[in-house]
Parts: structure tokens; sequence; C-alpha cells
């Protein structure tokens, strides 16, 4: 069987809901073109890795899918993301990152907040006031991130004096209070020990249930432990997108094979 | 970019391929202990066997080692997923050719009977085992297919053989023991070339990822 390089042959292709697509992506910085017109199709309520060699793009991909890399001076980002049907490229920046959440790779917990305030700075930063809802989001978001059992008897303490792995997994927590639809994470376990790395996989595991994950890692065995779908870049292009298990027994593409294998460079 | 472990995965396939040439020479010589009723062809047979089996565990600890170690994919795993079923298919052929040779041991204290189809199905077997190691040895799909494709000539040829000594046991009771154990060296050959078989197909997948075990229109 052969993968597309837009969506991944599996027997149920035809029935799969589509969270995010990108099509005919191009996006760079300045005069450096990185993405060289990328088409990808994200199934709603599964974990998509996207891995690949430095430099080949993947993390100018996952932040165009939030637009955050337009923050940066000097981006460039053309191309369609379309998020429910909608237009991403065209939505207020601030609503389109409340459905498409985003854990960067060093945990970056609010310095000045609590726990429970770090959890709870998504929804108060869009107006909520209700402690009880506010009480209940931090709780149940808390419980999702799995760290509820090892924080709930500091919620007031502060979020930076958490271990590496607790802030990682306080900071995904963060991200799942405003419910987004989508959680983007750019190599969210790089600077994280074994322990720590295994709970987080674990919980992305648990959580795909509920929202659609898109993590981008270094780490290929993590990819193929984490992910349903996997996405293997190389110089701006995306060379192949299957499912996760083909790919790390049977790829389709030869570059993708010298990559995960090794035999890359 | 050459890797230490396209090395060890070299050592590994070597390993292999020297336990198949071990079994292949347990074979040849277990057959002659049958068919020229000549008891010194039998003990090469067992120094080799304690040889394969050395190799057995040895070969199955660099595959668990480099599992372990190297967490290998796609054609690196595949390779060690079918060295690991080919290891244990190459064990049970050396014991199947200590079988026909201890049998042949037991037929030389009996009056000599007639072999009928089992010097052709030793030909059948023996030229699969050779052949499916040459497949694993090339990573040649081509000739792994027409290794399996063999196999039902192996079967024709063994229910052909019990049905002559069936007959021959029914017309003389004196030969129902000999009979028995030709019977038995007849089971034996065709069960090498069922793991001839196993290998060949282990050769298919290993090569194109392919899995065609029990699904004859694959082949």
């Amino acid at each position: 069987m052969q993968f597309t390089a837009e969506t991944p042959a599996t027997e149920d292709a035809r029935q799969a809901v589509i969270a995010m697509s990108v099509r005919g992506l191009r996006a760079g910085y300045g005069a450096l073109s990185v993405l060289q017109g990328v088409n990808l199709e994200v199934r709603e309520k599964t974990v998509t890795a996207i891995i690949g060699p430095s430099g080949c793009g993947k993390s100018t991909l996952i932040r165009c899918l939030n637009r955050m890399h337009e923050a940066i001076p000097g981006a460039t980002c053309e191309g369609e993301i379309l998020l429910g049907g909608r237009n991403a490229l065209e939505m207020d920046p601030v609503l389109l990152r409340r459905e498409v959440g985003m854990v960067f790779q060093r945990p970056n917990p609010f310095p000045t907040m609590t726990i429970a305030q770090n959890v709870a700075a998504g929804l108060v930063l869009n107006g909520v006031r209700d402690r009880a809802l506010i009480a209940e989001t931090v709780e149940k978001s808390l419980r999702r991130a799995a760290l509820w059992d090892e924080v709930k008897d500091k919620l007031n303490a502060p979020g930076v004096g958490l271990s590496g792995g607790q802030q990682q997994r306080l900071c995904i927590a963060r991200a799942l209070a405003v419910e987004p639809r989508v959680l983007l994470l750019d190599e969210p376990c790089s600077a994280l020990d074994p322990i720590a790395t295994g709970r987080i996989e674990e919980l992305l595991i648990q959580i795909k249930d509920q929202l659609t994950v898109v993590i981008v890692t270094h780490n290929m065995q993590q990819a193929a432990r984490v992910s349903e779908y996997t996405v293997f870049m190389l110089m701006g292009e995306m060379v192949e997108y299957g499912l996760t298990r083909k790919m790390f027994t049977q790829p389709a593409d030869k570059r993708t094979e010298d990559y995960i294998t090794g035999r890359f460079g | 970019m050459k890797r230490q472990f396209d090395a060890d995965l070299e050592d590994l396939r070597g390993r292999l391929l020297r336990m198949g040439s071990l079994c292949e020479e347990m074979v040849h010589y277990a057959v002659k202990v049958v068919v020229e009723r000549d008891e010194k062809h039998f003990a090469p047979v067992q120094s080799w066997e304690a040889q394969v089996n050395a190799l057995h565990i040895e070969i199955d600890e660099v595959c668990l080692r480099l599992i372990a170690l190297h967490q290998p994919a796609a054609g690196d795993l595949r390779l060690i997923a079918a060295a690991i079923k080919i290891n244990s298919d190459l064990e049970r052929v050396g014991d199947q050719a200590v079988n026909i040779a201890e049998t042949g041991v037991y037929l030389l204290k009996e009056p000599s009977i007639k072999l009928g189809d089992i010097p052709r199905m030793v030909d059948v077997a023996a030229g699969m085992l050779k052949d499916s190691l040459d497949a694993f040895s090339r990573g040649d799909v081509d000739l792994a297919r027409e290794v399996i494709k063999r196999d039902d000539e192996e079967d024709r040829l063994k229910s052909q053989t019990f049905n002559e000594l069936v007959t021959l046991m029914q017309r003389d009771a004196s030969a129902i023991q000999r009979g028995m154990d030709i019977i038995l060296i007849a089971r034996n050959l065709e069960r090498i070339a069922d793991h001839a078989t196993n290998i060949a197909e282990d050769v298919i997948f290993m090569v194109i990822g392919k899995d065609i075990r029990h699904s004859i229109e694959e082949i």
C-alpha cells in the first residue's frame, strides 16, 4: 500500500473527520523559504507526530497551525489552513489560539502565578469571574494533565516551584483549561528526564479521546509510542504521511526508511 | 552513513547463515545414514546439533540485545524479527535431521527396505532449505516465492510414500516396524520442507514487509 502525501491511506479513511487541513502552505523567514507547499489533513481525536531532521520545517509547520509563526518579525506564511471549515489565517489569532492551544519545548509557567492561577489564566483572560467554575476547571484540567494528585494540596504554591516534568504538565493543564479542539506540542519532552517524559506520553494517550493532538518530536520512539499518524518532513516538504504502525515497520519512501533507521546524512 | 548497527546486523546475518549451512550438512549426513546404511555418518550430525543449539541461544540473545539497544525500525526491525523466527525454524530443522539419523541407525539393525520416494523427498526438502537460505542471504523475494510453491510437491510425495508403505505393511506384517520408521523419516523430511517454507515467508516479510503466511493467493 502506498500512502499519498496528503492523506494517510487507512481502512477508515472515508469516515475520518478532519480537524485541521493544510493546503499549499508556504512559510519562511524573510527571504528564507522553509515550507515548500505542505498539504496535510490532521484527523480529529488522534495524535499526529511530525518528525524530521533539524531544519526540516516541522516546528515552523506546527507554529503556523495556531499562527505563532507570524509573531516572528519578517515571518511569511501563505496557503490555506482550515479549522473545522474556517480559514485559520483569516481568524482573530487570539480566538484561533483558544481553539488551537500550544505547549512549548521548555515549560513556561507564568512566574508570578500560583499553580491554580496558571491553570486559570486563560479563563480569567477570557473574562470568566465565576470562582466555582474556575476552581472546577482548575481541578478538571489538572486531572486531565495527570497532575492533580501531585499538586492538590499546594494549589497556591508558585507554579515555577514544581519539577520540570510537573511544570510541563502544568502548561498542558493551562492549555487544556480553555477546552481547545487541537493541542500542539513542540518537542514537549526534550528538556525532561525519561520518567517525566513517560508521564507526558501517558497523558497524551489518555487525552486523545477528547481532542486532537499534534506533536513535533525529535524522539522517533516517542512518535512511535504515542501517535497514530506520523508525518515525515524533509527540507520543507512532507515526504510521507501515514499510520505510525505502518511507517515504523514498512515505510513507503526510502528517505523515510533512512531517517527512522538512523542512516540519514 | 555507515552505522555500527549495520555491522551488528551483518554479524547477525552471518550467524544465521552459518547455522543454516550447519543444518544443511546435518540433513545431508542424516540422510546418508539411511540411504547408505552406514552409522559413521551419525557422529557428525550429533556434533553439529550441539553447535546449532548453541547458535540458537546465541542468535536469540543477539536479537534481543539489538532490539533493546537500538530500538530498530522499518527494514532493520523486519530483519531482526525475521531472524528470530528463522532461528527457531533452523533449530527445528536440526532436530528433524537428528530424528532422521537416529531412525536410520535403528534401521541398520533390520533388513533393508525399499525407500520408494524418500530420495526424491530428500532432494526437494534439501533444495528448498538451501534456496530459502539463499533467498535470505540475497534478499531474493522471487526465489522465496518459488521455494513456497515447491512445498506442495513435498506434501504430495509424503502422501504417496505413506500410501505405498501402508500397502506394503498390510501385505507383509514383518515390514511393519521398518515401514513405520520410513514413514517417520518421510514425516521429518516433510517438516524440513515446511520449515524452509516458513523461512521463505519470513524472507518476503523481511524484504517487502508483506506477511503472506496463510494466504495462498498472495504467493
